[in-house]
């Protein structure tokens, strides 16, 4: 398989058209070009961190703010869970803490495991790398999913004195979170994977 | 490296993902799929009349769009109380004090996005197969509609809803209204319009529609 660069030309990533190494712009669909983007793994990592740091004010505050006639609760993410788990929804619980504290920490693990191991192929093979990724973008936006429960329990329990939800902050650091790591995922250039392959 | 030397340029292509070169198949079937030698990834797939069926569709989604902002979307019965909220309540559930950036972004990804995605898409459709010149600002255009893809949040909002109805189930009755079938429908609709957009057919037509 030829790629492009041995070709001595570059690839637009938008459109995949192909030009002459030295332009900068793709002529069809004006995307800037660049044979592999080096700073690609920069903006990785700082994305990355970025919505680590996040992550941790998600966890510690509380994300729904539950008041009713007898009492005034706030539960976290893992809280909420515990909670339903003891109230013996065992089934809502599982998919409560697999959705907001499995695949967010899964997702920080993948793309740190694919930065740091990207081309040690004794690690993982071109194959098996390009699926991670593709995993990892795929499924990054999906965890969105929490913050859009809490908007639509907080906009629809509503009974004045008797039971209302609120918000609480954490909502706010999980979306940032999530956010960042889509930008992480979005900021990985995948050709990078497949330039040792021989 | 001999079988590209002396091909135009015209007639490769760059896969994205693994930056595998490739010579631009002659015609591809619709429903047919070109995929990359190396990676895997689907790089061409054409299908017949997607340009109609894409302005069509979102069009349509255009419409379910307005028909479920505009009416009831969720109603909540507990020991004789009522509660409703509709798809805009649900978008302002952070507007109080300093959580009001979540509520803009959770409005953006739930209705800004997708809507204007679509705008983009037609915008840019439009004028192709009404058989007049590409838009001027057709590449930009369609630039930002596949940009904006990832944060199109729609079908996770729908996902959101149905979460939301089995952890307060136990509780209280949730009636969906007509907003919730709209919602719904816009998604599955939204998902269809996506399986006809293939990326090189329309770049393919901007270009070949551009006035020089």
């Amino acid at each position: 398989m030829v790629t492009v660069r041995e070709a001595g030309l570059v690839g637009c990533t938008r459109c995949g058209r192909v030009h002459h190494m030295g332009a900068s712009a793709c002529d069809r669909c004006g995307a800037p070009l660049s044979s592999r983007d080096e700073t690609s793994l920069q903006r990785v990592w700082a994305w990355w961190w970025a919505g680590l740091i996040a992550y941790i004010p998600a966890n510690l505050y509380p994300m729904l703010l539950t008041s009713t006639l007898v009492s005034n609760t706030e539960s976290t993410i893992v809280g909420g869970a515990v909670e339903l788990f003891l109230h013996g929804d065992v089934g809502v619980a599982l998919i409560v803490l697999v959705a907001s504290v499995v695949i967010p920490i899964a997702k920080f693990m993948a793309i740190a495991f694919l930065a740091v191991s990207l081309n040690k192929r004794h690690i993982m093979g071109e194959h098996a790398q390009h699926r991670l990724f593709s995993v990892v973008e795929f499924i990054g936006r999906w965890s969105m999913i929490d913050v859009f429960v809490v908007a639509i329990l907080a906009s629809l329990v509503r009974f004045s004195v008797v039971a209302t939800i609120n918000p609480g902050i954490a909502a706010v650091s999980f979306a940032l979170s999530v956010a960042f790591t889509m930008q992480a995922a979005l900021s990985f250039d995948p050709r990078i994977i497949w330039d040792d392959e021989k | 490296m001999e079988e590209f030397a002396g091909v135009p340029l015209d007639e490769l292509r760059a896969c994205p993902h693994c930056d595998a070169l490739h010579r631009l198949p002659g015609h591809i079937r619709s429903r047919a799929k070109a995929v990359c030698g190396r990676c895997g990834s689907v790089l061409i797939a054409p299908r017949n009349g997607a340009f109609t069926r894409i302005i069509a569709l979102a069009a349509t989604a255009l419409i379910l769009m307005v028909a479920a902002l505009f009416s009831p979307f969720l109603d909540l019965t507990a020991a004789g109380m009522h509660s409703n909220a509709s798809i805009l309540d649900a978008a302002m559930a952070f507007s109080q004090g300093i959580m009001l950036p979540l509520s803009l972004a959770v409005g953006a990804f739930i209705i800004v996005i997708p809507v204007l995605r679509l705008l983009l898409i037609l915008y840019t459709l439009v004028p192709l197969v009404a058989g007049r010149p590409a838009a001027a600002r057709a590449p930009i255009a369609f630039s930002l509609a596949e940009a904006l893809k990832p944060w199109s949040m729609a079908e996770i909002f729908v996902i959101g809803v149905a979460v939301a109805l089995v952890k307060v189930a136990g509780l209280a009755t949730v009636t969906p209204g007509p907003a919730f079938w709209a919602f719904g429908a816009l998604v599955f609709v939204t998902v269809l319009q996506d399986s006809f957009m293939d990326k090189e057919q329309i770049w393919a037509a901007i270009d070949a529609g551009r006035v020089r």
